[in-house]
């Protein structure tokens, strides 16, 4: 194969995840745009549907590093028998999603290659030999432009959703399936990876909750969460959080909305002083009406709201309460 | 246990920041810093680790001269003593250049146990720690919720996404990636404030680290800053609180119809 595209599918006990779909869409846009060949790798053990499935896209090549020691993830596991992927095969691009494995163990993984990795990306663009990544910085407010700077090989994660699962395209023939032996020193894994497993029932299912007003640290203290509470109330609605008020310890975990909280999708989503952080949008973006009250007009939180207003929640709040409660009774 | 916790300076979250003149990074100027949040809670974490199990706490920052400022907050909070690493060679370096800096201290420091926030506010990285496992030759783990001391051993609860964990064992010495909500970081108070100024501060520069020109050569750049465009598909309700209550109450009933 001449110098391509990896990139790692992640799955879950053997199932592509979605994360694994958007990076295939990435690795298949680039492939086509820069005129790369195009190599899946994914590990772990009896990995033949997942091959099979991932032979089935566009792409030249699919490849399983399948060890028993590869079973369940370990950071070192993984950097191990990828480092030794790309050595032997000296790919130009390694691409990721920028999921919680990726982060745990591809910086590990450029760093031994001497490399740097180009996290968290959105999107790319091509200006000759030039590829340009766009990514995020302070939180959203902004976006960079960013290059690799000397030899390959490069390595890119995206951020979820840059690239969509569904626009994988499908293959004319199923790809070459290759089987490659991975030697793993027994003393390469040190740490010892438990069994995965969620906190005791939550209290607070907000994924059928029809209406939610979600406070963020414009709220500024635990005294003023009353005022939410009684929007909330006028509304009907439940009370959700952005994580750093679950943090404080302000509102129970379960309460918060966000890749590491909850996913909810209600009818009416009322952000107060959220700013909209990419982790906190993942888990409301399927709301089907989004108020944003924020005194910031540039925060990310607008590009997801249906009506947005600028302003300050303290003020805004306290006639919201009594008009809400005007419109319901007439 | 001896346990090193690495600090970042970055931009105040509620300031309002304004792209440079030749927009390849924020202007310095006129924001205010502040320990990145995650640092808070690593910082923390090894004061609690230390309370139990005994030891020292040594903060470790890199940056220019207002960084100090975050580390003597450190001292202020209990930690033992601080090193910031201070070279007019060290500006924007990337994760990999910074992580190099940092591993060369933290072999001079060899701790047993290395904190680090999981991300900087600032430029998102998300790497620094597990880069700098890797250059130390250290066992790691990311995205920290708790820790359990053990015999030569840790025992660290990661946190996966849509609510899963995972509780793994990890040989010392190791790096930990703390998440924010790990625990309830403290306020410095009035007599650790006046016991910091007589705690050890060494500032180091990239001769001292033994560092080379390689070692530090961006392996990526940024090019260009700039605000991200609007898609405008939101719809602005404008006018006083009142009025834009009413709007908005009338919005959603009759537009939105969801009261
Ligand atoms: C791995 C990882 C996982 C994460 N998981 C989650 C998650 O599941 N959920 C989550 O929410 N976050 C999560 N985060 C954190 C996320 O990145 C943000 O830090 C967080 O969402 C910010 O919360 P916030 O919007 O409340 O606070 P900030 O970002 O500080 O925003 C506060 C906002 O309030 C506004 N404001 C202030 N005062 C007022 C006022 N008086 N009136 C109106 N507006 C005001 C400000 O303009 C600002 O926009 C995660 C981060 C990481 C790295
Ligand atoms: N210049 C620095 N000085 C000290 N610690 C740093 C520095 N840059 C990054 N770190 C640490 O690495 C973590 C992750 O940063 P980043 O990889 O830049 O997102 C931060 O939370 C800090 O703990």
């Amino acid at each position: 194969m001449a110098a391509g595209i990896l990139v790692f599918a992640e799955h879950h006990q053997g199932k592509p995840t979605r994360a694994a779909w958007e990076a295939l869409a990435a690795g298949q846009r680039l492939a086509a745009d820069l005129g790369l060949s195009l190599t899946a790798v994914a590990l772990g053990v009896e990995l033949s549907p997942l091959l099979a499935e991932l032979a089935r896209t566009k792409l030249d090549e699919v490849i399983a590093l399948e060890s028993p020691t590869l079973e369940v993830y370990t950071p070192e596991g993984f950097t191990s028998a990828v480092f030794q992927l790309i050595e032997a095969r000296q790919p130009r691009l390694i691409i990721f999603s920028h999921t919680y494995q990726a982060r745990d163990f591809a910086p590990r993984l450029a760093a031994r290659r001497g490399r740097a990795l180009i996290s968290d990306c959105l999107s790319y663009r091509r200006e000759g030999e030039r590829l340009i990544l766009i990514r995020p910085v302070f939180q959203g407010k902004f976006c960079a432009e960013t290059e690799f700077v000397g030899e390959p090989p490069y390595f890119v994660s995206f951020q979820a959703g840059s690239f969509r699962e569904d626009s994988v395209e499908a293959g004319a023939v199923p790809a070459r399936v290759t089987h490659q032996a991975v030697t793993l020193a027994a003393d390469t894994i040190r740490t010892r990876p438990g069994e995965v497993f969620r906190e005791a029932k939550q209290a607070v299912d907000l994924s059928q909750a029809k209406a939610i007003v979600a406070v963020g640290r414009g709220i500024k203290g635990p005294e003023n969460l009353e005022l939410a509470r009684k929007l909330a109330e006028a509304l009907g609605a439940e009370l959700g959080a952005s994580r750093p008020i679950c943090d404080n310890g302000w509102l129970s975990m379960d309460r918060q909305i966000g890749s590491s909280g909850q996913t909810v999708a209600p009818n009416l989503y009322l952000a107060l002083g959220i700013s909209g952080a990419i982790q906190h949008l993942v888990g409301m973006k399927g709301s089907r009406t989004v108020v944003a009250i924020n005194k910031d007009k540039e925060a990310p939180i607008f590009e997801v709201a249906t009506y947005g207003i600028v302003g300050d929640l303290f003020e805004i709040v306290p006639p919201l309460i009594e008009e809400i409660i005007k419109a319901k009774s007439a | 246990m001896k346990i090193a916790v690495c600090l970042k300076q970055v931009p105040a979250r509620d300031g309002v920041l304004r792209l440079n003149a030749d927009s390849t990074w924020v202007r310095e100027d006129d924001v205010s810093f502040e320990i990145n949040e995650p640092d808070i809670y690593a910082l923390e974490e090894a004061l609690r680790l230390k309370e139990k199990e005994g030891g020292e706490v040594v903060v470790c920052t890199l940056g220019p001269e207002r960084a100090a400022q975050a580390l003597k907050e450190a001292l202020a909070k209990g930690a033992d003593r601080a090193i910031h690493l201070h070279d007019p060679a060290f500006q924007n370096l990337d994760a990999y250049a910074t992580a190099r800096a940092l591993a060369a201290a933290i072999r001079q420091a060899a701790p047993d146990l290395v904190l680090t926030g999981l991300q900087a506010d600032d430029d998102g990285f998300a790497q620094t720690g597990v880069i700098l496992a890797e250059m130390l030759g250290w066992a790691h783990s990311t995205i920290i919720m708790e820790i359990q001391a053990q015999e030569r051993a840790l025992k660290a609860k990661r946190e996966l996404e849509g609510g899963w964990f995972q509780w793994i064992e990890i040989p010392l010495p190791a790096v930990l990636t703390i998440q924010s909500g790990i625990n309830k970081p403290r306020y410095a108070t009035l007599k650790g404030i006046l016991a910091a100024k007589t705690k050890p501060l060494q500032r180091l520069g990239w001769k001292e680290l033994g560092l080379d020109e390689e070692a530090l050569k961006p392996r990526q750049k940024i090019t260009k800053v700039f605000v991200p465009p609007k898609s405008g598909k939101v719809e602005w309700l404008e006018g006083t609180p009142r009025e834009i209550a009413q709007r908005l109450a009338d919005k959603l009933k009759n537009e939105a119809r969801v009261i």
